[in-house]
């Protein structure tokens, strides 16, 4: 046989590693077909609508539901005290604490879930919410995490205040736990004896994912068969099961967790929350379909938040400007129950990653976790777990040590960067970062924009400013970052107990073509477009015949889900893994078709040929084949393969911004001339889907960096629980974003990936922010916190006098 | 009359929080009516009276009917009724039917030769979506202070047209305003129409909001008209800067005999600054929105002046 088309062509064809292929998701889409939880309705189905709190903190004194009863089409009015005898009016959180599904005596915080109406449709169940009376008898609000720990008012009297947490000692009875790493005798020794010393405190404003989509859930109970049927917003559905097996005692076979399409996440659907499991109770009860869909409002007030971590730092330095030492100390807001998704041994996710970029000999972080009477939460909002804050952090204490150093940023990192000969590199705080080129990135972003020119165009400014020929001024973001990404390595991360591996099945088709489902479950990211990409390179089918399927219980093998960057790092390995079992079985089939040994044949593109005789070959289309319809001495019929990946390490992908910035002192409105993003994210599998996640990551940092706040009053009323008040920019907000990239790969990812969904969120955030700060820095500006929204600019320029 | 909106102040939204634990999106039910000329509208409004409310675009209605910050058990469709839309302009007059959506405001070219102010300001109110539905005499007849287009009839002097059991009659922009959704409107009335003189002037429509679909930090609106070199009459509006829409007639005085300069203008706006009455919100406080209120009449003077 004759091949008409070229070696090149055929790795066109596959559309494997390094195409830009269109997302297959678009179609869908793009056309109004897409399938999410409110999508499903099920025979007879009934909906589930909550009473909340107005308080922030309150006694419940009594609940009347007989008039919401009495409304035609309500079913049932489910309180604490119907789910007592279930053991169900509290759940565990992901954090080890616990959080109460309905009030139990108390309310901790304003929207908290009350009780749980079930009617025949949305619209009754609304009217019938306003008929539930509920008397409450109002206690003192605490919504500053520093006053909480000297407040006598006691959160959360479940708790023993004498008895540990879930994370050691508790020092006070508004304090959850304290989390250490690092040699603080020694930083502190170091800091003490150091040329130059910078500190700053620091608020990371609590801020929320706010995808898209809100969160809900379908609870279908069978009772002929004794199976569950759950449908929901889970970025971790395998989780879902085993908690809800937990849960309800029902055995995880039974239980089937389905994640249909999800309309973004960004961390918000990591947890679980009451009305997953009002609904699953609510089936068990009325024996009929129960749907829960929260809205806007429930969204922003009660699932889980992001940040809110009040950072104290120190840094130290040589006179020249080499980091000796570097000190962290956190009081974290986690609100009424501990609810952050973080892998169980680490309750401030990987803060310790605050050395950032940097070669700093010795560090130190402490972190206090308190109780306030706001929305649990604390989820990675579009970020490894508690990254964004952690790069925030050390990214603002560079940009202090050149002020106290008076020294350029760009230079002070450049001196400080981890050096490429040092990879793998052991950070003071316990990482092992994998593989990295600062210097290289670093220098083609400063190139890129003309660095030197851009700073001579800012003092020209400023020059002009005082002069008073101009009330605009202008500003250089400058951020490196290093992203920890992967979680993780079985041995140190897991949640609820649970390995943090991920898992990858392929089924070969006879004709050719493929099925891969994986344990991780798409909500934008484009799965089912670069998982198919990962595997076409791997076993020479083309993309474009594999299906990717994620998010059924019942049919993908388990896994912990997607969040944290993760599914690239460790499902993308498993399927490169799986793809890999595959190939070994295909050349010994090739081998037996082509009458050769084994070791005669070789890969090639999509085929095996044999060594030194290439127009000899076997397609995999042919092998596929040859699979099902012969036997094959030694061999079982058939072509799948399965793999648990249990990563070795994380990845460590890392990039260079910048950010040019004008600011009116006037009005304190900032607008952005250019925005450069150098990512590395190792080996690209599809710079277009790459690229699409750059531009998500970035509109969602200018967002928090600019305005999104998740803001509280003295009496803990949310301020900001609507889409007029709480951030969320249009294409009119978002600013032209030139896109860059070097390629370091992964040493230990079996295709060299890391992870790129979340870096330009975690690398943005700093850039935005550190250009409003630069700006002000020829006016005396050290620091000021976030959200820099108009009326905090012009403050800023306020404090500086430049309104005098 | 008491009209709600989709407000931004904060004080409703908390009392919203209060009541519910801050979750609606479903409004009571209601009797859905859509007459297809202005005397059934009448009628139904006549028949119910307090139950009875129209709906313009319902863009600050349904809000405030799902947040159920209002009950309004019969909504009183008016987009059928032909007679309420279009925009004419007449012998030195601008008429604009109330149901003329602020899409059409923009696209006209008649208006944008007459007043082009008007698409100036149209332009800056909330996002294309909602100016399809938008409609001028809802936002109008609302009375909410964030409303733009009650501070831009007042500086065009516009005069409003209501129709009710009693007949019809005519109430000047700058006499409609009462307090935050309280207007000189009865519960039986209709407003039909809006008219006011072509205008010449120089004019300006600045406004500063935190993002699209965003209601004003300040607003202001300016008409400037010149001769020899010499300002001859300036209007200057405000929104959002009040609990109603504030004209400042002084600041208009300080510009009138002058050429703009820069004393004049300090004049004006000190003189602007004196009318307003601005409370906090998310956008910032009192101290800040004044600051920006006092930038934006600048600009907005000057932009007027340098189009006289
Ligand atoms: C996201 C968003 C952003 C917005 N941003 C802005 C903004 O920046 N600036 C701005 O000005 N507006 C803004 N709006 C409001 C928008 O312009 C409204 O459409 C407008 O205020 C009301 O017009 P409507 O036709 O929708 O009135 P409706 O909502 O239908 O009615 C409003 C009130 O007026 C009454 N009413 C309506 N028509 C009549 C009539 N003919 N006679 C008597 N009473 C009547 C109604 O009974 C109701 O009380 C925004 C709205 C949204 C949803």
């Amino acid at each position: 046989m004759k091949d008409e088309v070229t070696r090149e062509e055929r790795v066109t064809n596959l559309k494997g590693l390094g195409s830009s292929r269109k997302r297959v998701e678009d179609a869908r889409f793009t056309q109004g077909k897409g399938h999410y939880v409110d999508d499903i309705n099920l025979p007879g189905m009934l909906t589930g609508d909550f009473v909340r709190s107005p308080y922030a903190h309150a006694r419940v004194k009594s609940i009347n539901i007989d008039a919401a009863m009495a409304l035609d089409g309500v079913v049932a009015v489910l309180t604490a005290k119907d789910l007592e005898p279930l053991s169900l009016h509290w759940m565990p959180t992901l954090a080890g604490d616990k959080q109460m599904v309905l009030a139990d005596g108390k309310v901790l915080f304003q929207g908290q879930e009350v009780a749980f109406v079930v009617a025949k449709d949305r619209y009754i169940a609304a009217d019938a919410v306003d008929l539930v009376e509920v008397e409450y008898e109002e206690l003192p609000v605490l919504v500053d995490p520093f006053k909480s720990l000297q407040s006598d008012v006691v959160l959360r009297e479940d708790l023993d205040p004498t008895a540990p947490g879930a994370h050691g000692p508790r020092k006070h009875h508004n304090h959850i736990f304290t989390w250490e790493a690092g040699d603080e005798e020694g930083t502190n020794a170091v800091i003490d004896d150091a040329d130059v010393v910078a500190t700053e405190e620091m608020y990371y404003h609590r801020t929320h994912p706010c995808p898209l989509e809100p969160c809900g859930s379908v609870a279908s109970m069978d009772k002929v068969n004794g199976k569950l049927t759950l449908y929901g917003t889970f970025q971790a559905p395998h989780v879902v099961r085993t908690v809800a097996s937990l849960l309800s005692g029902i055995e995880e076979h039974n239980i089937r967790v389905v994640s249909p399409d999800i309309g973004g996440g960004f961390g918000n659907k990591v947890g679980v929350y009451p009305g997953y499991v009002c609904s699953i109770v609510a089936s068990i009860v009325t024996g009929v379909p129960v749907k829960w869909v929260e809205d806007r409002m429930e969204n922003l007030m009660s699932t889980a938040f992001a940040r809110d971590y009040w950072m104290k730092g120190k840094i130290s330095a040589t006179k020249e400007g080499k980091i000796t030492g570097l000190h962290c100390h956190v009081t974290a807001d986690h609100g009424a129950f501990d609810a952050c998704a973080d892998p169980t041994k680490f309750p401030a996710g990987f803060m310790s990653i605050c050395t950032g970029s940097y070669d700093i000999p010795i560090a130190y972080l402490g972190v206090d976790g308190v109780y306030t009477n706001k929305a649990p939460g604390g989820v990675s909002y579009r970020c490894s777990f508690r990254v964004t804050e952690a790069v925030y952090f050390i990214e603002r204490m560079i940009e202090v040590l050149a002020i106290e150093l008076n020294m350029d940023a760009a230079e002070l990192r450049r001196i400080n960067f981890i050096k490429k000969e040092q990879f793998p590199y052991d950070s003071a705080l316990g990482w092992e970062y994998d593989s990295g080129d600062y210097h290289t990135a670093w220098d083609k972003a400063l190139k890129a924009v003309d660095y030197e020119g851009l700073r001579k165009e800012q003092a020209e400014r400023v020059a002009a400013f005082k002069r008073g020929e101009t009330r605009t001024i202008m500003g250089i973001g400058l951020s490196f970052f290093t992203e920890i990404v992967g979680a993780g390595p079985v041995k140190n991360c897991d949640i609820l107990g649970m390995g943090m591996f991920d898992s990858c099945e392929i089924r070969i088709h006879p004709t050719g073509s493929a099925i891969a489902r994986l344990g991780t479950i798409s909500q934008g990211q484009g799965h089912a477009t670069t998982f198919a990409q990962i595997l076409a390179s791997e076993i020479g089918i083309p993309a474009d015949s594999i299906t990717i399927e994620e998010g059924d219980t019942d049919t993908a093998p388990y896994g912990l889900g997607t969040y944290g960057s993760r599914s690239t790092p460790v499902a993308g390995a498993a399927t490169a893994m799986a793809g890999r079992k595959i190939r070994a079985k295909a050349q010994m089939i090739a081998a037996y078709l082509l009458e050769v040994h084994d070791d005669d044949v070789e890969f090639d593109v999509d085929r095996f040929v044999i060594k030194g005789a290439p127009e000899r070959f076997k397609t995999m289309g042919e092998i596929a084949y040859a699979a099902y319809n012969q036997a094959i001495p030694g061999l079982e019929p058939g072509l799948e393969a399965v793999s648990y990946y249990d990563p070795p390490n994380m990845t460590y992908p890392f990039g260079a911004y910048v950010c040019v910035m004008d600011i009116d002192v006037d009005t304190g409105v900032p607008k952005i001339n250019r925005f450069y993003a150098l990512d590395d994210c190792g080996t690209r599998i599809n710079p277009m889907v790459i690229e699409g996640q750059i531009h998500g990551g970035l509109t969602e940092a200018l967002a928090v960096a600019l305005g999104q706040e998740i803001a509280y009053d003295d009496m803990g009323n949310c301020k900001t629980a609507t889409l007029m008040d709480f951030f969320l920019p249009t294409a009119w907000e978002v600013p032209n974003f030139e896109t860059d990239f070097t390629v370091t790969p992964s040493p230990h990812h079996p295709i060299g990936a890391k992870g790129v969904g979340e870096s330009p969120h975690v690398g943005g955030v700093p850039c935005f922010s550190n250009a409003v700060q630069d700006a002000f820095r020829p006016f005396g500006n050290r620091h000021t916190n976030m959200p820099h929204d108009h009326w905090r600019i012009w403050k800023t320029a306020n404090d500086l006098g430049l309104h005098d | 009359m008491f009209a709600l909106a989709l407000i931004e102040l904060p004080l409703l939204y908390s009392e919203v929080y209060r009541r519910q634990g801050g979750h609606r999106m479903i409004t009571s039910a209601f009797e859905y009516h859509r007459p297809s000329d202005l005397a059934g509208a009448l009628s139904v409004l006549e028949e119910h009276g307090d139950d009875a409310r129209v709906i313009a675009g319902g863009h600050s209605l349904i809000p405030m009917m799902k947040l159920r910050m209002a009950d309004v058990p019969h909504l009183i469709d008016l987009q059928d009724i032909a007679d309420l839309k279009g925009i004419t302009v007449e012998v030195g007059t601008v008429t604009i039917g109330a149901m003329t959506t602020q899409h059409d405001l923009i696209n006209n070219k008649a208006l944008l030769a007459a007043a082009p102010i008007i698409h100036e300001a149209a332009l800056q109110i909330a996002d294309p979506q909602v100016r399809y539905m938008g409609t001028i005499g809802g936002n109008v007849a609302n009375g909410d202070p964030g409303n733009d287009m009650p501070g831009l009839m007042q500086c065009l002097d516009a005069t409003f047209t209501l129709v009710g059991p009693d007949g019809t009659r005519s109430v000047k922009a700058r006499e409609f305003y009462e307090a935050a959704y309280m207007t000189e409107r009865e519960d039986g009335e209709i407003l039909t129409q809006i008219s006011f003189p072509v205008t010449n002037s120089g004019f300006a429509y600045e406004k500063q909001k935190r993002k699209i679909g965003d209601y004003a930090t300040a607003a202001c609106a300016v008409l400037i008209a010149k001769e020899d070199g010499k300002v001859t009459s300036a209007s200057v509006a405000m929104t959002n800067l009040s609990d109603v829409p504030v004209l400042s007639e002084a600041a208009g005085a300080a510009l009138v005999g002058t050429s703009c300069d820069a004393i004049a203008m300090k004049a004006a706006v000190a003189a602007a600054l004196q009318d307003i009455d601005p409370t906090e919100d998310n956008r910032g406080p009192v101290e800040f929105k004044i600051h920006v209120a006092g930038i934006i009449i600048s600009r907005a003077i000057a932009r007027a002046w340098s189009r006289a």
